[in-house]
């Protein structure tokens, strides 16, 4: 198709139509067995395939979840449907890993990436009012640094093999998937590893979830579909395109889980979500600050590198990293509370991204 | 009438919109003409234009790049 084609997806009505069917796709994602508030989290969900592939050993948080996979390969499908694969990279591959890794463990002490923070307020998750304050700062805080100079370079056109890379990963882990399935009370299928309990054991049928995540992909690539951006946007150029987008997914995912009786109003005992507001709030600020340097949130990342982007390929593989470290380590998050050494991350964490945001202010 | 150029190629989101709009802000009058690669970045600045009344003057697409032309 002709990039001529007025692109539908990229109107207001468009990127409100799109946040809305995501909402409604996770209210029935999660109806259909995806563990509750959750739904699709881009955080969790790579947590759960690094647990999957064994990199990190918990074993309540271990399951190739085939919606990442989609994301990328609908997204993939939508930009070369309409012209728009494009590789090309190489603009600070090191920091964008760095990024991804800080932003994977900032998002697991709050436990949930933006796109969670929505699905758990949509849930009535009262916690999630601390993750999205969070988030907010985190965001505001680099658009801070965008406004003394931030930048991280020029990326370069690629060949197209490099721009292949990571969906033929993600083509690599579907067919792992497939020929390994889940076997009822066995913890390893193959070389995949499979959780017993836990969210990690909650899980959508396989087609439904893959489905799920084309489609996602798909649209999302075509409306670029933000979460950090909404907010980014709204800071810096007073513009709501994205954010509309964030809004339509609030309110479709709230209206889908009143009608499938999955709202349920509170602070105490939320699923998969633990009460220390002030490691909430601290945790999505280290996230949102690293989604706001590296120009993307986690799903954004993904459906970029549907489009040929490295750097988008980088930073997710570093998600993967960081999701290893943060259960290896004992930095993320359980329903009980931060890990042991979550605190100690998050601060870490932080003084990094300001290093990374100082570091890369250059004077016009 | 005097024409500023800025190459944002290669410039992830949301560096090609704030280059544009820090030039449009200093610019007293006249033009100016950016280079994008990628068209989420074109739809980006075509919604600043919008959003900030600048004219989008011209819109082509220039060897897999994107050339925009913009006035306020």
């Amino acid at each position: 198709m002709s990039r001529a084609v007025k692109n539908i997806f990229a109107t207001t009505l468009g990127i409100i139509a799109v946040g809305s069917i995501i909402g409604v796709v996770a209210g029935f994602l999660q109806q259909a067995g995806n563990p509750a508030n959750m739904a699709i989290c881009v955080a969790c969900f790579g947590r759960d395939i690094a647990g999957a592939i064994g990199i990190h050993r918990a074993a309540v948080v271990q399951y190739l979840r085939p919606e990442i996979l989609g994301f990328v390969l609908g997204s993939f499908a939508a930009a070369l449907a309409f012209k728009e694969f494009k590789p090309s990279g190489g603009s600070a591959p090191v920091t964008r890993f760095v990024l991804g890794m800080i932003a994977m463990i900032g998002a697991l002490v709050f436990l949930g990436c933006p796109w969670r923070v929505i699905l758990r307020l949509a849930g009535g998750d009262g916690n999630a009012l601390f993750g999205l304050a969070g988030l907010a700062a985190g965001v505001w805080i680099g658009t801070l640094f965008f406004k003394k100079g931030f930048n991280l370079g020029r990326g370069q056109v690629q060949s197209w093999s490099a721009g292949l890379m990571i969906p033929l990963l993600m083509l690599g882990l579907l067919a792992l998937r497939l020929l390994y399935p889940p076997v009822p009370g066995e913890a390893q299928s193959g070389v995949l590893w499979y959780s017993l309990s836990g969210p990690g054991a909650a899980y959508a049928p396989l087609g439904f979830s893959l489905a799920a995540g084309l489609g996602i992909g798909f649209l999302a690539q075509r409306s670029r579909f933000c979460t950090m951006g909404a907010i980014r946007d709204v800071i810096l150029f007073r513009q709501m395109y994205l954010m509309y987008g964030f809004i339509a997914l609030l309110v479709a995912a709230f209206i889908t889980n009143l009608f499938l009786g999955q709202f349920n109003p509170g602070f105490e005992g939320q699923p998969v979500a633990h009460t220390m507001g002030l490691w909430n709030f601290l945790g999505m600020v280290v996230a949102g600050l690293a989604f706001a340097l590296a120009g993307g949130c986690p799903g954004r990342q993904l459906f970029m590198t549907g489009e040929g982007n490295t750097d988008a390929g980088i930073f997710a593989l570093g998600l993967l990293a960081g999701a290893a470290l943060a259960h290896n380590f004992g930095l993320a998050s359980s329903p009980a509370g931060i890990g042991p050494h979550g605190m100690a991350a998050v601060i870490i964490g932080l003084a990094v991204l300001v290093f990374i945001g100082v570091a890369n202010c250059k004077k016009s | 009438m005097a024409r500023q150029h800025i190459d944002a190629r290669g410039l992830s989101c949301p560096q090609p919109v704030l280059l544009a709009a820090k030039a449009m802000d200093a610019a007293d009058g006249g033009e100016l003409e950016i280079l994008i690669d990628n068209e989420a970045s074109r739809e980006n600045v075509g919604r600043a234009a919008q959003s900030k009344g600048w004219t989008v003057a011209a819109s082509e697409e220039v060897d897999q790049d994107f050339r925009l032309v913009l006035t306020k």
